[in-house]
């Protein structure tokens, strides 16, 4: 997949973009998670801007590739990025958890048909794209399977069986995103429950094993690339991300797992990408 | 007297009755629907033979996963494989599945209506020796509570056979259950079955008393109705295999024509089939109702009959309920 230095600020743009929806869905919904979500639009944008096989237009494509989000708290980027890839109006984020809404607080495919699954409960994301993977295997098709995790959620058992399982399948057409952004609700996952070292365990279990800068398109996608080629292993691509990213008062800040900006948070968030945006657009054209 | 048209085992109330675990049929009917259907996959957790899936494992390898001892990701990872079209099947003891992994089977499973279907074998007290950590005598509560679940609760194995075969024809969310021990064999081949259908297998003139049962212990219900006979007292039997969704126009029809229910089940009380009965009748049909099942008590070990007896749900129990429940109707 060529990614060239137009394409890349085209790629920056649209992450702004997304990163913006993300903010004032959130101001809109008055509650939901921040952190996960800026902290992830980079590595979601360059999946559905130009890595992932699907179409918008035809949600039941069978050639498509599957895409399972276990840490469904995110899914503020999950919508953002799909609404701006074509699946649904962007005007219609702000109905982000209202009543009525498509956009449900943890997804439901239900509500929404273009989803692979609904998610919510942690730890139970994986299971399933390790089932996609091997029901495509059965059928003999080519799709790729891709699973995003966070890096909290690791702390759930099931986790670990599935990749127990990948592991012993040699699932090489699944391919799993751990957003590891040291985060999680009661604080750094170092002092809830130490994860490190991360690559070493999941070598043990049979993976191909990358870690990336999760901010960095050429990184990541050089990174897919690389496990696309990987036939016998399941892959994993540890993205070391900022929690909060793109707006300097979320970063770093466990706090900001869970919890949605008010007006003046949000209205500070807002400028800071404008400007930043603003910048890429002068890079841009 | 047992009901002609629905052509049962006449042998049933003979000392040397044939007898057969429930899983048997389960494991039959998988292996017969597989033959006719690529799409079905089955699913286990290291308990292949005793659930009897080893019979499709054998016949079918490339269509068989075996997860390893991981009840929460054998939910899920079946889930996965039916968002690609597989009609997945899994099976582990019930107390494991669907006890261990209740919540991946609610949210990975049903919250995203996936046609998997769950075989809970060795349910009910009468595992026996293996004592109260092995006896599921809850999981008809914690299955029938979830939406779009449909959950069998087969009375011997030729039943067991035709129920797995009838939900994998459908495709939805299911639970089957199944029990370890040999079973007396009630119905035969010919005997008509349909999901969501009760029937009355026993029926005495102008009976003053409906039992309803589900499991094996229709067995033992139908000798009560028939030792009951034997001292005056008339009542019918109705095997209440599918428990969700439940047959209340049936239900309600027995209640009104005899005025009081006996259930009957190897499940605690407390939310189980009998709750279930209830619940329709509270609201449609009230009548006195009395409950033959476990009485809020985890099991121990012994042997089926002694538990059966120890904890209530044996034939002169069943024959109790029957008469308290007459005294409560005048
Ligand atoms: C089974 C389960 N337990 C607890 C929760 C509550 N919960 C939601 S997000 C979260 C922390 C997850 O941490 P991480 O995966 O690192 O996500 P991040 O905070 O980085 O977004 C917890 C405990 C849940 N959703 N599911
Ligand atoms: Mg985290």
């Amino acid at each position: 997949m060529e990614l060239n230095d137009e394409k890349i600020l085209g790629l920056r743009e649209i992450s702004n973009n997304i990163r913006e929806s993300i903010v004032e869905m959130l101001l809109s919904a008055g509650s939901g998670h921040t952190a996960g979500p800026l902290g992830m639009a980079d590595v979601f944008t360059i999946l559905y801007f130009h890595i992932l096989k699907h179409d918008p237009k035809n949600i039941e494509w069978e050639e498509r590739d599957r895409v399972v989000l276990s840490n469904g708290h995110i899914c503020p980027v999950l919508y953002a990025t799909m609404a701006h890839a074509g699946y649904m109006p962007v005007s219609e984020l702000n109905t982000l958890r209202r009543f009525g809404s498509r956009l449900q607080g943890h997804p439901h495919r239900e509500f929404m048909p273009w989803l692979e699954t609904s998610s919510g409960p942690l730890g139970e994301g994986l299971s399933q794209a390790v089932g996609m993977a091997i029901a495509l295997r059965i059928d003999n098709k080519k799709n790729f399977t891709y699973c995003f995790l966070g890096d909290g959620e690791l702390n759930e058992g099931q986790n670990w069986e599935a990749i127990m399982l990948a592991g012993k399948e040699r699932l090489g057409k699944l391919i799993v995103f751990v957003d590891r952004n040291n985060i999680q609700i009661d604080g750094n996952t170092e002092d809830i429950m130490p994860l490190n070292s991360l690559t070493a365990k999941w070598t043990a279990f049979n993976w191909h094993v990358q870690e990336v800068d999760g901010h960095n398109f050429e990184m990541i996608n050089d990174a897919v690339g690389k496990a696309h080629t990987v036939p016998e292993q399941p892959s994993v691509i540890i993205c070391r991300t900022i929690p909060g990213k793109g707006v300097l008062e979320f970063e770093y800040d466990y706090h900001w797992h869970g919890k949605a900006p008010n007006k003046d948070e949000a209205k500070k968030a807002l400028e800071e990408l404008h400007t930043l945006g603003g910048k890429i657009k002068a890079e841009h054209h | 007297m047992l009901n002609k048209n629905l052509k049962l085992n006449e042998k049933m109330f003979d000392q040397d009755v044939e007898q057969i675990p429930i899983r048997q049929g389960f494991g039959e009917g998988l292996l017969e629907e597989g033959k006719h259907n690529k799409d079905i996959v089955a699913l286990c957790a290291d308990l292949t033979e005793s659930t009897k899936m080893n019979l499709f494992a054998e016949a079918f390898p490339d269509r068989f996963v075996e997860i390893g001892i991981a009840e929460q990701n054998l939910a899920s990872v079946a889930s996965g494989m039916a968002a690609i079209g597989k009609l997945p099947v899994i099976s582990s003891y019930a107390m494991f599945s669907p006890g261990r992994n209740w919540e991946q089977i609610r949210t990975t499973i049903c919250y995203n209506d996936r046609p998997v279907i769950i075989a809970g074998s060795h349910a009910g007290i009468s595992v026996g020796p293996d004592g109260g950590t092995h006896q599921a005598i809850e999981d008809i509560a914690i299955t029938r509570v979830i939406p779009n679940m449909i959950v069998v609760s087969p009375c011997d194995s030729i039943e067991a056979k035709k129920a797995i075969q009838a939900l994998l024809k459908i495709g939805k969310p299911a639970y089957i259950r199944l029990a370890r021990e040999k079973t007396p064999i009630m119905t035969t081949l010919e005997t008509p079955f349909e999901l969501g259908q009760s029937q009355t297998l026993w029926k005495g003139e102008n009976p003053e008393v409906a039992i309803i049962a589900t499991g094996a212990l229709v067995h033992k219900a139908l000798v009560a109705a028939k030792k009951l006979e034997e001292i005056g007292i008339s009542v019918s039997v109705t095997n209440l295999a599918t428990i969700k969704p439940l047959d209340e126009e049936s239900i309600i029809t027995l209640a009104k024509e005899s005025g009081a229910i006996v259930t009957v089940e190897e499940h605690q009380i407390a939310g189980g089939m009998g709750s279930a009965v209830a619940e329709c009748l509270a609201q449609y049909a009230p009548v006195p109702v009395e409950f033959v099942g476990v009485r809020d008590l985890f099991g121990q070990s012994g042997t089926p009959d002694e538990l059966i007896e120890y904890y209530g749900m044996g034939i002169s129990h069943i024959m109790s309920a029957v008469k308290t429940v007459i005294e409560r109707k005048k």
